[in-house]
């Protein structure tokens, strides 16, 4: 149950912290990396507008989908071709 | 008490009192009839007569996003405009309210644009009527003065945290020069206080409610279907707690001054064994309680009850007084076209609606750009009210002091 007005702090102020606040719910499609394909280049890191690619520069990289709004971004822009996008099934 | 009287308009003396009032920040963006309003300011700051942050901006809509950024900050910060200003301003006059920030804003009334027009009406306060600001209207010079050193209080108090409007009439009160009581600086400044800023429960801490770099918060994200309407809800919540409110502040003030008017949502003049009531906002409001007195001396038991809190409105208040009336005569200066009647026509009706024995509510819209409300015209909308006595109409509202 959400909280009713009475409890929500005034003014349209966060009452946890923007890292709670888990926005991969809000995608159609997901990025699935291929890691026979993944070469490791990091472009997906780099090219993802909402940080949600995790990439130590030696492991292949892992989408966080708690975070990942599905744009579809690294998809486009991965060399090797090794993200496909894939539609959530909920 | 140790009250200097000074000549001072209505600009002068609003801000003769921001002087007062420990402001943090003024944005400043000038417009007529209210430029004076923050000249006097930016003189008194380059006289090193206080110390604030002057912010000259680019336009209205800057001037209060810089009071929000300032207040969100922890500060105390007043702007001020008219008309197309307040238009202008419009987007962030909503923000500043939703985020609960204190701002003190005078707005010197003025017709809306087009065709363009500097002279008084309230079409420019009434388009913000829903904005979830206080709004407060002024008689005269030194209810602007007074009005605008309460201001700070009652949107400052913990149960309200809204901004506040203080209305006064565009060149009427403007511009128009009169004996102003001034309090001592340090009476001012012990009444008033530093801003306290707000607490607020977030992540299971207690902490103000201001942006600061120890308890970093977010201010104004995005709010969609889940909690919006609770946030607005809020705000329906913290306007009617302000009625207290201002009825307390005026009466604190009193106790300082020496000066109250009415109860603070309502200014009533000779209400007592009324069966007329005329009922409206601002300067004009004097003239009608010169043609009261006349009227009265001649043996008519009519009365005047000033709105001076329009939001929230003085609904108690003005229930209590006309339930006992049998006509009221309610003037607008400024039209809703298309509406059944004008702004305060429109609320008054509604509210009376649930009585068990309505009086007859007529109205009448005057003044409108600037047009002049003299008494003879206020004399006439009272022969009409006597007349209603008799024989009340079905409906009226009427344009009056235009040209046929
Ligand atoms: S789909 Fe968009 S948000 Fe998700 S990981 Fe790829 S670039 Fe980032
Ligand atoms: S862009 Fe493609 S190839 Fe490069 S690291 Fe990401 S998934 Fe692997």
């Amino acid at each position: 149950m959400k909280k009713g007005w009475r409890e929500v702090p005034i003014g349209g102020i966060c009452w946890v912290s923007s890292t709670e606040y888990k926005t991969g719910t809000w995608k159609t499609y997901a990025p699935r990396i291929d890691y026979e394909k993944c070469t490791n280049c990091g472009f997906c890191w780099f090219y993802c507008p909402d940080g949600a690619i995790r990439w130590n520069g030696e492991e292949k990289p892992k989408v966080d989908y708690d975070y990942c709004k599905g744009c579809g971004i690294c998809a486009h822009e991965c060399p090797a071709k090794a993200i496909t996008m894939e539609l959530e099934v909920k | 008490m140790n009250q200097k009287v000074i000549g001072l308009s209505g600009d002068e003396a609003v801000a003769y009192a921001v002087k007062q009032c420990n402001v943090d920040v003024v944005a400043a963006y000038p417009i007529t009839p209210q430029t004076i309003i923050v000249e006097r300011i930016a003189d008194y700051v380059n006289d090193g007569e206080v110390d604030l942050e002057y912010i000259p901006v680019e336009s209205e809509h800057s001037a209060m996003s810089a009071c929000i950024g300032a207040a969100a900050a922890g500060a105390r910060a007043f702007t001020a405009t008219a008309a197309n200003g307040l238009a202008l301003m419009h987007e962030v006059v909503y923000i500043a309210s939703s985020l609960r920030l204190p701002i003190v804003m005078a707005i010197v009334n003025r017709a809306l644009s087009g065709p363009i027009c500097i002279h008084c009406d309230h079409s420019d306060t009434m388009a913000e009527r829903d904005s979830s600001w206080i709004q407060l209207y002024v008689e005269d010079a030194q209810e602007a003065y007074d009005t605008v050193i309460q201001a700070f209080r009652i949107a400052e108090d913990p149960s309200v945290l809204l901004p506040v409007m203080v209305n006064l009439d565009g060149f009427i009160v403007s511009h128009t020069l009169q004996d102003v009581s001034v309090l001592p600086d340090e009476v001012v400044s012990e009444f008033v206080g530093k801003r306290q800023v707000a607490s607020i429960d977030v992540a299971g801490k207690t902490v103000p409610m201001m942006l600061h770099p120890d308890n970093p918060l977010t201010f104004g994200p995005l709010d969609l279907f889940d909690y919006y309407f609770e946030h607005k809800r809020q705000q329906e919540e913290a306007i009617k707690a302000a009625r207290d409110v201002i009825k307390r502040v005026n009466e604190e003030y009193y106790k300082i001054s020496g000066r109250r008017y009415g109860d603070g949502m309502v200014d009533s003049y000779r209400m007592d064994d009324a069966d007329i009531a005329v009922v409206g906002l601002g300067s004009t409001m004097g003239t009608v309680k010169e043609v009261v007195d006349e009227e009265r001396s001649r043996g008519l038991k009519v009365g005047a009850i000033r709105i001076r809190s329009f939001r929230p409105f003085p609904v108690d208040q003005l229930l209590e007084e006309l339930s006992r009336v049998k006509v009221v005569g309610v003037l607008d200066r400024s039209g809703a076209y298309g509406a059944p009647g004008a702004p305060v026509y429109n609320e008054i009706r509604s509210l009376l609606y649930d009585l068990d024995k309505r009086p007859a509510v007529l109205g009448y819209i005057y003044g409108i750009g600037g047009r002049d409300m003299p008494p003879e015209l206020v004399k006439s909308v009272i022969r009409d009210l006597e007349n209603a006595l008799e024989k009340p109409p079905e409906t009226k509202v009427e344009f009056i002091g235009v040209r046929e």
